[in-house]
């Protein structure tokens, strides 16, 4: 795993609009990010919230420093090979910023 | 590594989904409302990341076994012995005392045997 | 359920009335089933936190008291106002919790969010790690969506598992499936259904179901 994230100053790093990559990584202990989405790339609906990292508070830390939570949508088309509905349908999931990246192509 | 845990279900496959519902008996209540008062910003005694953490370890055999209530009652002890909130010893000899208040209160009130029909 | 380690024990069948002895510390409602270990382990561990000064057992009976006074029908006022007050719609879009402050309805600590149907869209919300939920709206979850089944399908073949509550959603509509895996509650505000032109709040809240805020039903008019 590399590094602790920036991030440590609250400044959310995606806007609305961008195209993100869920890190494909599968560290051991309490993780909030859903392994379906992991590796997936989506689009950054809207800043959630600021909280508390959960993966430091479920171990009797007090998750800091805060960290930004976004709402990522993705095509269901992305997510499962050979989805059986509409193109258009959508999963949206909040996710906190240590675990999303810049999607290729994406410059920033 | 891709490990997926056993918590994690979202996409697997799975049967019908069973549209049932039960009205929660008071034990379960009282899960609910304890871990509002342990998890609440006055106490602090516990965090609700702490709660999932500790269902999340129970492991798949517990997981799938314990109904819902079962398993946060479960976390809840492991993460109140874990903290030093409460100790292994006391826990066991309460727990045996309340098991036989729980039998004398139940064949006091005939419920026992009433089984299901009480309203 | 699980391990039940009291089976066998004969229980005398006449009704005591035996009351006769010192009161216990906290006493809640007699269990009608069989005395588990888990429902052994939640009195014990009460007890002790009773004991210990961590809660009062007044506490707890009024954390129990409230509780049970969280229930659909909280929402669906939430909806029916919506339904009725455009503005009021946007504020609760904008600010659910602020916004249900003002129907004198608390919607606790934890933020929830309204998701708006529309033509053309339908929310469903599900919790594929637990199974978060607008408890303080709603109140507790029904089984399902705590099950297995609901959290690992809704994301993967959501038009099939609404086929499964009898819902249909047009090809033409999206569907959106919101996790609710992090630090935010969801809850949806379904399409007011034709055929409720005129209809007082109250009447229009009755048509508002769990399932239609949890997106597994729409709301429906009765026909004659």
């Amino acid at each position: 795993m590399t590094a602790a994230p920036a991030s440590t100053d609250h400044t959310p790093r995606f806007a609305p609009g961008d195209r993100v990559r869920v890190r494909a990584a599968f560290p051991p202990g309490h993780i909030r990010t859903p392994y379906f989405v992991r590796g997936r790339e989506g689009r950054v609906e809207s800043l959630a919230a600021i909280h508390p990292n959960p993966e430091g508070r479920a171990y009797g830390g007090d998750g800091a420093p805060k960290r930004p939570v976004y709402r990522i949508a993705f095509r269901q088309a992305d997510l499962w090979e050979g989805y059986a509905g509409p193109p258009g349908d959508t999963t949206v999931v909040d996710i906190f910023e240590h675990w999303l990246e810049p999607a290729e192509g994406d410059a920033r | 590594m891709a490990k997926r845990r056993h918590h994690d279900m979202g996409g697997l496959d799975a049967g019908p989904v069973e549209i049932a519902d039960h009205d929660h008996a008071p034990w379960e209540k009282q899960v609910n409302a304890m871990l509002r008062l342990l998890a609440d910003s006055e106490r602090g005694v516990m965090t609700v990341d702490e709660l999932r953490r500790g269902i999340e370890d129970l492991g798949p055999g517990a997981y799938d076994e314990l109904s819902y209530y079962e398993r946060w009652i479960s976390s809840i002890a492991n993460i109140l012995l874990e903290k030093s909130v409460i100790e292994v010893d006391e826990l066991g000899r309460k727990m045996a005392e309340v098991e036989a208040r729980m039998h004398e209160a139940q064949a006091a009130s005939g419920k026992a045997e009433a089984g299901k029909g009480a309203p | 359920m699980s391990e039940s380690k009291d089976h066998g024990h004969d229980h005398p069948h006449g009704h005591g009335h035996g009351h006769g002895h010192a009161p216990h510390p906290f006493q809640p409602d007699i269990e009608d089933g069989p005395i588990t270990e888990h429902m052994v382990l939640t009195r014990a561990v009460t007890e002790l936190m009773i004991e210990k000064g961590v809660f009062a057992a007044e506490d707890l009976r009024q954390k129990l008291e409230y509780m049970q006074s969280r229930n659909p029908g909280l929402g669906a006022r939430l909806v029916a106002r919506a339904w009725t007050d455009p503005a009021f719609a946007a504020r609760l879009i904008e600010d659910a919790n602020a916004a249900a402050k003002e129907l004198d309805i608390d919607a606790g600590v934890v933020e929830i969010r309204a998701l708006a149907d529309r033509p053309g869209l339908h929310n469903v919300i599900v919790c594929t790690l637990c199974s978060c939920y607008p408890v303080m709206l709603l109140g507790n979850s029904p089984d399902w969506y705590k099950s297995r089944e609901y959290r690992s399908r809704v994301v993967r073949e959501p038009r099939a598992v609404l086929a499964e509550f009898g819902t249909e959603i047009p090809e033409g509509t999206e569907l959106r499936i919101h996790d609710s895996t992090a630090e935010l509650r969801y809850f949806v505000i379904p399409e007011r259904p034709a055929g409720t032109e005129g209809w007082s709040e109250e009447r229009l809240a009755e048509i508002v179901t769990r399932d239609c805020m949890i997106g597994t039903a729409l709301p429906k008019v009765a026909t004659e």
